[in-house]
């Protein structure tokens, strides 16, 4: 027990249980902190300790990137040329951008300056909900739906292409980005809308002439987030793309992505072949890219936000 | 509408004006003669009304979305508030300066012409005809010599002071009719609120300028005719020399000599 001061009342260096819950939530909060980036650090470095001996030995920079023919499972004459699966994610993430783009910034004006009350709050929630839709949903809705469709409409032998995949990432991308360009509007102050209103700008001018302009960095975040989610995408993509090595020439070709060949083929190989470590290359070059397009994200808005 | 006769000297009259936010009456009654091309300033405590009425002399309170207003409000013998007015119209006539200085996230130069070019429709607009604007607009307001070297600059870089100008300045170019001012100089230190009141001051006779101030110093030395509000009611309106000399009524008189408000 802490000995009462002679003053009265309790010592001065009594820690009672306050203290210490202080103390223990401090530590736990630092932890919590710590993870995320302990996490980041420890997953790329154990990518690259699975992939580096597949870089120091086979890989060649030419093959790699100049080649289309992977075929790491070649018994006389493996290659791993990842040139056609890096044009199949460009394709497919090019056309969901396409899509996506204008749908979202779209829906993110509507609902950011002209819907008001109830429907912009159903509207809202709605959005969110499309975000919440599991990917492997909307492979099954690329492989039973659209596959059909665009044999049907298009009159070409496979439904399952860059068209395909792309329409269904676009979907699953616009309402990411359609909730983040909605925040970046939001986040215009409305002392703008008021001044451009009263000088007699009507609702577009001011849409169009300021809101937009000094949302424009949020808005871009929102669209690099978008690109940033279509790379990283696998499973619809996997479903809805054909899965076949090809560099694309028109929107009715099958391809195969990044993340569709390592989902697909990592766990039909040998733990340290050839093989997986070409694989884990392939998941090294993918974190890479998403990496830098969700930092530039990042700057873009900070680097706006501090003028 | 009235005849351009008619309204040589009255700029803006009202009717019958009641405003309610929703289910609260923020005007009653409101029937006032705002004579042209003088200084007319609005006095009364907190939450008396005048600022809801300088707001829907250009009907810029309806962006709220549950305000209603009946009565009439003529500016230059246009009912303002007749069903077939285009709202675009009646603020190039009108044009209005807020209590927090909001220049647009523009430089100098787009703030100045904003309003301009949004009300010059699809027309290309020589880059000669914009720089005379800018300059003959910034003179106006004595902004011209601090600001012409860096009319590409952010606007909001401006000191709150200059801020407030040029928020004067770019009303001017669609050569309104009306100012509206809304405690223009809340938001300045002292020798910002002599500047921004000397300007408006030079501003009188081209325009006929309603100011909302909270105080009544400012009011004295700059306006010429005083409104003083309470509880939503216009309770006297006279030339100012008079109503701070001799009110006519005794709110009025308690209000000036500050026992309430």
């Amino acid at each position: 027990m802490p000995q009462a001061s002679p003053r009265g009342g309790d010592a001065i260096d009594r820690r009672n249980l306050d203290w210490y819950i202080d103390k223990g939530v401090q530590v736990l909060v630092f932890i919590g902190g710590v993870s995320g980036i302990l996490f980041v650090i420890s997953i790329f470095v154990f990518i690259t300790k699975e992939g580096l001996g597949f870089l120091t030995e086979q890989f060649s920079i030419g093959e790699f990137f100049g080649s289309p023919r992977w075929a790491p499972t070649s018994s006389h004459n493996p290659t791993y040329g990842a040139l056609a699966l890096i044009a199949g994610t460009a394709s497919v993430t090019g056309l969901a951008m396409v899509i996506a783009v204008p749908f979202s910034l779209g829906a993110a004006i509507f609902i950011g300056e002209f819907a008001t009350g109830k429907p912009r709050e159903y509207l809202k929630v709605l959005v969110e909900l499309l975000a919440a839709i599991p990917s492997v949903v909307w492979g099954f809705i690329g492989l039973s739906i659209m596959n059909p469709l665009i044999i049907k409409l298009f009159n070409v032998p496979v439904g399952l292409n860059v068209l395909n995949s792309g329409f269904i990432l676009g979907l699953m991308a616009a309402p990411i980005m359609t909730t983040i360009a909605e925040d970046a509007l939001k986040a215009v102050p409305d002392t703008y809308r008021e001044a451009a209103e009263a000088l007699g700008a009507t609702r577009w001018q001011v849409i169009l002439r300021v809101v937009i302009p000094a949302a424009k960095p949020g808005l871009l975040a929102a669209v690099l987030l978008g690109v940033g989610r279509g790379f990283g995408e696998t499973m619809a993509v996997l479903m809805a793309s054909g899965h076949s090595i090809n560099l694309p020439t028109s929107v009715f070709d099958s391809v195969r992505a990044l993340t569709a060949t390592i989902a697909a083929e990592l766990g039909e190989t040998a733990v340290g072949s050839d093989h997986y470590r070409a694989l884990f290359t392939l998941g090294i070059f993918l974190f890479v890219v998403t990496f830098v397009i969700n930092l530039t994200a990042d700057l873009v808005v900070r680097g706006i936000r501090r003028k | 509408m009235a005849s351009a006769e008619a309204v040589s000297d009255i700029a803006i009259e009202t009717r019958q004006v009641n405003l309610w936010y929703g289910t609260f009456q923020a005007l009653f009654d409101v029937d006032l003669q705002i004579p042209r091309g003088r200084i007319t300033s609005m006095i009364g405590p907190s939450g008396c009304g005048k600022t809801t009425f300088l707001r829907s002399v250009n009907r810029i309170n309806e962006r709220l979305g549950y305000v209603r207003t009946t009565g009439s409000i003529e500016v230059l013998g246009y009912d303002i508030y007749a069903p077939d007015v285009e709202l675009v119209q009646v603020r190039k006539r009108i044009g209005m300066v807020f209590q927090r200085p909001n220049p647009l996230p523009l430089s100098i130069r787009d703030n100045v012409v904003f309003g301009y070019r949004v009300h010059s429709g699809r027309r290309k607009i020589p880059q000669t005809e914009l720089d005379e604007l800018v300059e003959s607009a910034l003179r106006q307001v004595l902004l011209w010599d601090t600001v012409k070297d860096r009319l590409d600059r952010q606007a909001t870089e401006l000191s709150l002071e200059e801020q407030q100008k040029l928020c004067i300045a770019r009303l001017l170019p669609v050569k309104p009719a009306v100012l509206l001012m809304d405690e223009p100089c809340s938001a300045l230190d002292p020798k910002g609120t002599e500047a921004v009141e000397e300007l408006i001051w030079q501003l009188r006779g081209d325009y006929t300028i309603l100011i909302v101030t909270h105080n009544m110093a400012q009011a004295r030395r700059a306006s010429e005719e005083c409104i003083f509000m309470l509880l939503g009611k216009v309770v006297e309106h006279a030339p100012t020399d008079e109503i701070f000399v001799t009110p006519r009524n005794q709110e009025t008189a308690d209000y000036i000599e500050g026992r309430y408000g």
